[in-house]
């Protein structure tokens, strides 16, 4: 168990072995290391930063889902409203044809009854004359008494 | 048992498993052994290594470059906890202190007779498979630390800071002589200590380990028709998995603290006093 010349062996086997250590394999797995560090923290931000915009996505999605429903609604409530005004305009016109064709059946009647009446009594005239003839016989004279009974039978 | 059955045969054993493989004279003895188990385990951590760092990705990782990243963050994590200073090497000498230490300690765990009887088959006579419980290596890497501190020391504080701080920390220039004593204890301790921690744990594991195989030293498979031989058997198979567990916690913990104090010392040596 003597120091001997095998110390100076392992002293430069030990220098040796710290000089590659230190050239070929500590930065290589350090770099390597590092650079995954950072794709890691990188892929991290990057997930967080693409669920924050999906949130705002989603956001969006839901504003513009709702202003469409609050304006479909507008839009139905409008038709409703446009319709019940139709309904009524076609209520008030089928009410004013109703009245025009009373008034115009009205009138017609009003017409032929007085036709008729102007009939009857042109035929009550003449049946009048007719009586007046049987009974006074000769005396009176159609021309001349035509006049007077014509204003008889009008009053009729 | 197998201590009773030869006195002699057991000490040998014991001997034989302690001693290294060696060429050379005098200073210039090389344990070839533990260099070569050494620089196996630095080939087999470097190699393994850089083979994940050559295919290293940022992508996503497989098994292996996980498992090196895995310990690179540790690594990486103690270093920037402790260690403060500009230095680039701290953190790969940190690194490879810990595995290459770990991985020495490992050897430990081969059954203690394993690789030495392949290399008795092979004619090699003597192997100590355990590169850290060789003094020389433990010494290697310390001793390594503490030029480091040195160089540290002078880079962060200057020639004149550094010398300043030796002459006159802590008590002033009244007591110039007890200071640089003081600052040489403190110094040569941090080397000492790494060195025979690391040694003394994995020694005395070794030890244990050498032991707990003397149970049924001598005996062969057609032997384990007796009770006794049974019973040995059955002993040192407990004693040896007991052991074996509490062994991983220790070679990992020696493992550890040898690059902790590596970054701590060097971290001390950086900051201005």
């Amino acid at each position: 168990m003597s120091i001997n010349a095998t110390l100076l062996g392992q002293i430069l086997v030990f220098a040796a072995l710290v000089w590659f250590t230190m050239k070929f394999i500590w930065p290589q797995l350090l770099d390597a290391m590092d650079q995954r560090n950072k794709e890691i923290a990188d892929g991290l931000e990057a997930a967080a930063q693409g669920r924050s915009e999906l949130d705002a996505a989603q956001e969006r999605i839901e504003k513009l889902v709702s202003d469409a429903r609050g304006r479909a609604s507008e839009i139905i409530d409008q038709a409703n409203g446009r319709a019940a005004r139709i309904v009524e305009e076609a209520r008030e016109e089928g009410e004013r044809e109703r009245l025009r064709l009373v008034a115009s059946a009205h009138s017609e009647i009003e017409r032929e009854t007085s036709q008729a009446r102007d009939e009857l009594r042109e035929q009550v005239a003449a049946l009048a004359i007719a009586g007046a003839e049987k009974i006074l016989q000769r005396e009176i004279d159609a021309r001349a008494h035509g006049d007077m009974l014509q204003r008889f039978a009008a009053r009729i | 048992m197998a201590a009773e059955s030869g006195g002699g045969g057991s000490a040998a054993y014991i001997e034989h498993h302690l001693t290294n493989l060696q060429a050379g004279e005098g200073f210039w003895t090389f344990h070839i052994d533990s260099l070569f188990y050494s620089v196996l385990l630095g080939v087999l951590f470097a190699g393994s290594f850089y083979f994940a760092a050559r295919k290293a990705t940022a992508g996503v990782p497989g098994r292996w470059q996980s498992f090196v990243e895995m310990l690179v963050d540790f690594v990486n994590t103690q270093v920037k906890d402790a260690y403060h200073g500009p230095s680039k090497l701290v953190a790969p000498l940190a690194l490879t202190i810990f595995c290459w230490v770990f991985l020495m300690n490992f050897m430990d765990l081969v059954p203690v007779d394993l690789l030495p009887r392949i290399g008795e088959l092979m004619g090699i006579e003597y192997m100590k498979v355990v590169p850290s419980t060789d003094v020389n290596i433990t010494f290697g890497l310390s001793i390594t630390v503490f030029f480091l501190i040195i160089v540290f020391s002078i880079r962060a504080k200057g020639f004149g800071g550094f010398g300043r701080e030796i002459l006159f920390k802590p008590f002033g220039k009244w007591l110039v002589p007890f200071n640089v004593t003081l600052k040489v204890v403190e110094e040569l301790a941090k080397p000492m200590s790494l060195a025979l921690r690391l040694f003394g744990n994995l020694y005395a594991g070794e030890l244990i380990f050498i032991l707990i195989a003397l149970f049924t030293l001598g005996e062969t498979l057609s032997s384990l028709v007796t009770s006794a031989a049974v019973f040995s058997f059955v002993v040192q198979f407990v004693l040896g998995l007991a052991w074996a567990l509490f062994h991983i916690l220790v070679i990992t913990l020696q493992a550890f603290i040898f690059m902790m104090l590596t970054i701590l010392y060097l971290s001390m040596a950086s900051e201005e006093h």
